[in-house]
């Protein structure tokens, strides 16, 4: 054995799926994945749990605009709809959205951009899911006894007075606050530790520095929001009055304490989606990304302004004026790095070479989408005009498109994106791109007429309404079945490729950065040796387009 | 533009609403104009660039300090422009004219009451003249509920245990929809309110003799408009369906079993005391939830909610 010695080029092309992570002979069995600490692995079953909570999120989502489609008590009663829009948007906030990209991609890929065989803390991943996996559990018990009522938002009083099982689901955002905390100084020292030789902080691909600003908000953000669900559990417990007035608290001061942590989540949400887009861009241009410092260092400051201003989620709740103009002040500043973002992913397509697949059209529909919902966030910044928006759907429609029109498109572009790295496989294109465009189209019907809604004055979380707004929320809703439809043959496509054989090329879509350079799916420990960094990422000049690229 | 600013907004009427919307309005354009912008240069590099060989070259243009410079400052200015223009208007619409008409206006689950300077008080109609500043000052019993006026472009929490307040001044006569715009729990889609802004002249015969919709109506009729103005309907039913509280189907001559085993007969006294005491006796299977009524209800419209009770078979 040990006298025959061949390149790790050589071997790879002689087994060109020998022993993948996925088929490692070494590591079978449903125990080795349970406990497996394989970045890959947990990245895969990440995948899986946050998709299991994006379709539980969306049958919420469904029912809720069911039940808009005609003002009155049609198919739910106004107890129920409650339930269903608090669920909603807890799922999809906590569950689905927090962790998706991060932990889903982010694992898988994160790794192996560095050239690094795994994160840098392996077994506080594997804590992190199971952390994830016991506080999912928790909310989805929270549901069963019952359901919470409150929004997601948890507001006092109202959340320390209801009945149902409240002390429970806040625990169950606590304890998925630690597994958010766990990825995120996983990934600080992994990026800080484990890059490869000669890969400097400008080398790193755009995706790792996405992810790495996401990480300092998520460790420095998420114990205030364990603090809050801590203080909110001990007054609904032990009547310890800290934001209810009849005990002699504050009920705003819960809401300062809240948005402390949900206004950076917002950047938590988005910059992962952006940090995709950074990657399918330059990699479906063929060229290198415009303005490579720029959209890095953006990363960091929309990560840094983002903690300054909560306030604008509060100018109508009493709050001073001054503070009411310093947070309207700052949120225009943060606006700023967004901005530049858009137009330098744009630049990137000037005199490029454009490959329409199914990954670039959903960073195409990112740009279109996230630029309405970055767009219309300018109306809330405005104190005045702001006053007349807060709490109607205009709010609703403005948070969808960034949210979903933002991170969630990205979140498919990029599993699209990283499906053949992921498991070998690929999907049938042409399938994947019409998803894509039921998606758009379901998309725009749902959230563009509740931007009309709700600056004629339709407020939110209403499960009947005037008569007035009847045909806006029909239309709507027949949007969201398109959107549904569109999304389930996305879901059918990714899953159909499993029938098909392991023949995704190393490299498809001819990428620049490490995880390119591995064979599909990676092997265990990712790498053969180790990589080599011979060019900065998104670099096409000596990069040779492999030939069996799309 | 006016088709475009019907569109999005209701008719302006408050005098502070007309700034609102001119900003509002700009940032429209600025909105469409950017919009297009990125959807222009989008589609154009699309046709212009798309992939026509495998191998074909591609720019390598790494920045342009120029380009970079000026779609950071013009976003910046016209950023600036928006925050000063919202800022500035905001503080200018905040503070109440020193000669407005103060009433005093208590929000909970899920009734609106306002309480004029002469101690009189409506439940659900706020009324008052056109062209004078009127300016609310608000809590709220219970949990937080918010008072929004689309038309006024006003909005402001409603919070237990501190005074929040909002100001406007009427341009029309006009009934103006005040929906709850904090959430609160079941009725929160019904908690609607309505000011009714009135001619002086109107407004001078309100003070005299009351809502103009309660006049002169037969008890059994106005017991029917109170069940909804005064928030009854959010709770009790009249068609039989389970709510809040017990459904008004037949209430009147039936036996009620309360929740400490006595049974009691619905009649005159006891729907009263229910009214203004409801904590006094609970209907077995609900929560003793609802408000009390002492001294917001005149006895002409007690007499009337059980003069329309009693027709409800």
């Amino acid at each position: 054995m040990a006298d025959v010695i061949t390149s790790p080029a050589a071997s790879t092309v002689e087994h060109p799926h020998d022993a993948d992570y996925l088929t490692d002979p070494q590591h079978q069995g449903i125990w080795s994945w349970m406990t497996t600490v394989d970045h890959k692995r947990l990245g895969v079953m990440y995948l899986w749990a946050v998709l299991a909570a994006f379709f539980v999120g969306g049958l919420f989502a469904l029912l809720v605009r069911l039940e808009l489609m005609r003002p009155g008590t049609d198919f739910i009663t106004a107890e129920q709809y409650n339930l269903a829009f608090t669920l909603h948007g807890a799922i999809m906030v906590f569950l689905f959205i927090i962790p998706s990209i991060p932990a889903a991609l982010g694992n898988f890929v994160l790794p192996l951009m560095l050239g690094a065989k795994d994160v840098a803390f392996p077994r506080l991943n594997l804590a992190s899911f199971w952390v994830y996996v016991a506080g999912s559990l928790m909310a989805v018990s929270a549901i069963a006894f019952g359901g919470v009522d409150t929004g997601w938002t948890f507001y006092t009083p109202y959340s320390t007075t209801t009945t149902g099982p409240v002390t429970l689901m806040t625990m169950a955002v606590f304890v998925l606050g630690f597994s958010s905390i766990f990825t995120g100084i996983n990934f600080i020292a992994t990026v800080h530790k484990l890059r490869a030789p000669g890969m400097g902080w400008f080398q790193l691909p755009l995706f790792v520095w996405g992810i790495y600003a996401t990480a300092i908000i998520q460790v420095l953000a998420t114990p205030v929001l364990g603090i809050t669900m801590v203080l909110l559990v001990m007054e609904k417990a032990f009547q310890i009055g800290i934001f209810d007035a009849q005990l002699g608290g504050d009920p705003v001061l819960f809401q300062h304490f809240f948005w402390f942590y949900s206004h950076p989540a917002v950047y938590i949400m988005i910059l992962p989606g952006m940090a995709i887009i950074s990657e399918i861009i330059p990699t479906f241009s063929r060229r290198t990304i415009f303005g490579y410092k720029l959209i890095a260092l953006s990363s960091v400051a929309i990560a840094l302004i983002g903690f300054l201003v909560w306030g604008h989620h509060m100018f109508t709740s009493g709050q001073s004026q001054l503070a009411a103009g310093i947070f309207s002040f700052l949120t225009f500043l943060v606006a700023i790095p967004s901005g530049i973002k858009v137009f330098n992913w744009m630049s990137t397509m000037y005199k490029a070479s454009i490959g329409l697949q199914t990954p670039m059209l959903y960073a195409i529909s990112f740009l279109l989408l996230f630029g309405i919902g970055g767009l219309t966030g300018i109306f809330l910044g405005a104190l005045s005009v702001d006053i007349h928006l807060h709490d109607t759907y205009f709010v609703v429609a403005h948070f969808h498109y960034v949210m979903m029109g933002g991170t969630v498109i990205a979140f498919l572009g990029g599993v699209h994106y990283w499906w053949p790295k992921m498991f070998g496989r690929m999907y049938n294109e042409r399938l994947g791109q019409i998803a894509c465009v039921i998606v758009f189209i379901g998309f725009n019907m749902t959230f563009m007429t509740q931007f009309f809604m709700g600056s004629q004055g339709m407020p939110r979380r209403y499960y009947t309404y005037l008569d007035q707004f009847q045909p806006l929320h029909a239309f709507s809703t027949y949007g969201s079945w398109i959107l549904g439809a569109g999304l389930l043959i996305a879901a059918f496509n990714l899953v159909a490729s499993f029938r098909l054989p392991k023949t995704a090329p190393q490299n498809p879509w001819a990428g620049t950065t490490l995880e390119w350079q591995t064979q599909s799916p990676p092997i265990t420990h990712n790498f053969v040796g180790q990589p080599a960094i011979e060019a900065n990422p998104y670099d096409y000049r000596k990069f040779k387009i492999p030939a069996d690229a799309v | 533009m006016t088709w475009l600013q019907n569109l999005f907004l209701p008719n302006a009427s408050h005098v502070k609403a007309g700034a609102v919307d001119d900003l509002f309005m700009f940032i429209l354009y600025l909105n469409i104009a950017f919009f297009l912008l990125i959807a222009g240069v989008v589609f154009l590099f699309v046709a212009q660039y798309r992939r026509k060989s495998n191998n074909q070259k591609t720019a390598h243009i790494e920045h342009n300090d120029a380009l970079e410079v000026t779609w950071t400052v013009i976003p910046l200015i016209l950023c600036l422009v928006v925050f000063f223009w919202g800022f500035n208007d905001y503080m200018q619409a905040n503070v109440a004219p020193d000669d407005s008409m103060e009433i005093q206006v208590t929000a909970k689950k899920w009734i609106w009451t306002f309480e004029y300077p002469d101690g009189s008080r409506n439940i659900g109609k706020l009324f008052v003249p056109v062209n004078k500043p009127v300016r609310l000052i608000m809590h709220s019993e219970d949990v937080l509920h918010a008072f929004y006026v689309p038309e006024f472009r006003i909005k402001s929490d409603v919070v237990p245990n501190r005074y929040t307040e909002v100001w406007f001044q009427a341009t029309a006569p006009g009934t103006y929809v005040v929906p709850c715009t904090e959430y609160c729990g079941k009725g929160h889609s019904e908690m609607q309110a309505k000011v009714i802004a009135l001619t002086p002249q109107e407004y001078e015969k309100y003070l005299e003799e009351g809502d103009p919709d309660e006049r002169g109506k037969p008890p059994e009729q106005l017991g029917s408009l109170l069940y909804v103005n005064l928030g009854c309907s959010t709770c009790h039913s009249i068609d039989g369906a389970a709510g809040q509280g017990p459904s008004w189907k037949g209430i009147y001559g039936a036996q009620h079993k309360m929740t400490d085993g006595a049974n009691i007969l619905v009649d005159e006294n006891y729907i009263r005391e229910s009214i203004l005491q409801p904590q006094a006796k609970i209907v077995s299977g609900y929560g003793g939830i609802m408000p009390s009524y002492q001294g917001q209800i005149r006895e002409r419209q007690l007499a009337a909610l059980i003069a329309y009770m009693k027709t409800l078979k």
